[in-house]
């Protein structure tokens, strides 16, 4: 006998980000969940971000390693205040999943946030598929990676609301192509907006800046 | 490379699901839905299903996949198409606004209890 079911198997998950979606509409906290692969600077990206952060806006990071507390501890040196998420000491989780989000953010003075930013564990595929409750995606990219990273990965590019493209300032030592990155990230996403940016040198950052001033 | 997470998920749906008065009765087939704009791999997703039901009532149950094509379609002109390979333009008229459809299932979508 079949027996019709027709449920999400991302449901349990789901349901866990769309109350982190309510509890943050509810205090006006806008969330960007930041994601890239391993070592394209999504922490430099938050360091230089945070220094620049106009004061009116109050913000916090949840910081997601599989193993370490490294980056929380750069962003606390920034004086914003930081949760560190685990998902396991010895290999762990891909991604952070909602629960872990619930989890940090109450560890976190909600009603004073207006900007959290989350980000997450390195990687360009398994994050793209869980939803956290958050308004904004980004996906960094260096020039360091390959060209083709765009259509490697395409739900990555895909689900994410815009490109930061960094460390632009290594672009005369490199062979790196960057009309071909730029046309590839078109042929999965073509509404995305791309930044190009170097947070070592901050060029590049007000432009980012300014489109997320203007979302909050 | 959650496939673990996912598997142990579809067991649990796929355990609630079993009507009360056939609990007793063994579940020959889960019906999985799965987009191929899922990140998820269905070899992977098999094997951990595999790893994960010793012990359970699903002992000896099948997952059966149904992988669900990648469909496109375009915000100006309308045209739908299955997209093969990952670049998002229109292939009538080139535009590049496109809504996916389908593919990003990733849904049990029945069971199949034996009833005799």
């Amino acid at each position: 006998m079949e027996i019709k079911v027709v449920k999400k198997v991302l449901d349990a998950n789901n349901e866990i980000a769309m109350q982190n979606r309510k509890m943050f509409s509810e205090n006006k906290v806008f969330t960007v969940n930041m994601m890239s692969s391993p070592g394209s600077g999504k922490t430099s990206i938050l360091e230089q971000t945070l220094s620049m952060i106009t004061p009116e806006i109050k913000p916090a990071v949840i910081v997601g390693d599989i193993c370490t507390a490294n980056d929380a501890l750069r962003i606390a040196a920034t004086g914003t205040p930081s949760v560190q998420i685990n998902t396991d000491e010895f290999g762990g989780d891909c991604h952070i999943g909602a629960q872990f989000i619930k989890k940090a953010a109450a560890e976190l003075d909600i009603e004073n946030i207006d900007l959290l930013i989350i980000e997450n564990i390195g990687n360009l595929v398994c994050p793209a598929e869980f939803d956290m409750g958050e308004n904004l995606r980004v996906v960094v990219l260096s020039v360091t990676e390959g060209e083709d990273k765009p259509v490697k990965y395409p739900l990555m590019f895909r689900v994410c609301d815009a490109v930061l493209l960094n460390k632009t300032d290594l672009l005369p030592h490199l062979d790196y192509k960057i009309e071909e990155t730029l046309k590839n990230i078109k042929m999965i996403n073509h509404e995305i907006p791309v930044f190009q940016m170097s947070a070592k040198t901050g060029e590049g950052f007000q432009g980012w800046m300014d489109w997320l001033y203007l979302l909050l | 490379m959650h496939e673990l997470g996912i598997a142990a998920n579809i067991i649990e749906i796929a355990i609630n699901s079993i009507p009360a008065d056939l609990k007793n009765m063994p579940v020959e087939k889960i019906n999985l839905k799965l987009g191929k704009f899922s990140s998820v791999v269905p070899e992977s997703l098999r094997f951990c299903f595999e790893t994960l039901i010793p012990g359970t009532c699903l002992e000896g149950t099948e997952l059966s996949i149904e992988e669900v094509p990648i469909t496109a379609k375009c915000k100006e002109c309308n045209f739908q198409w299955v997209v093969p390979e990952p670049v998002f333009i229109c292939k009538k008229c080139g535009s590049g606004l496109i809504d996916i459809i389908s593919g990003r299932e990733l849904d049990v979508f029945s069971i199949e209890v034996a009833d005799n």
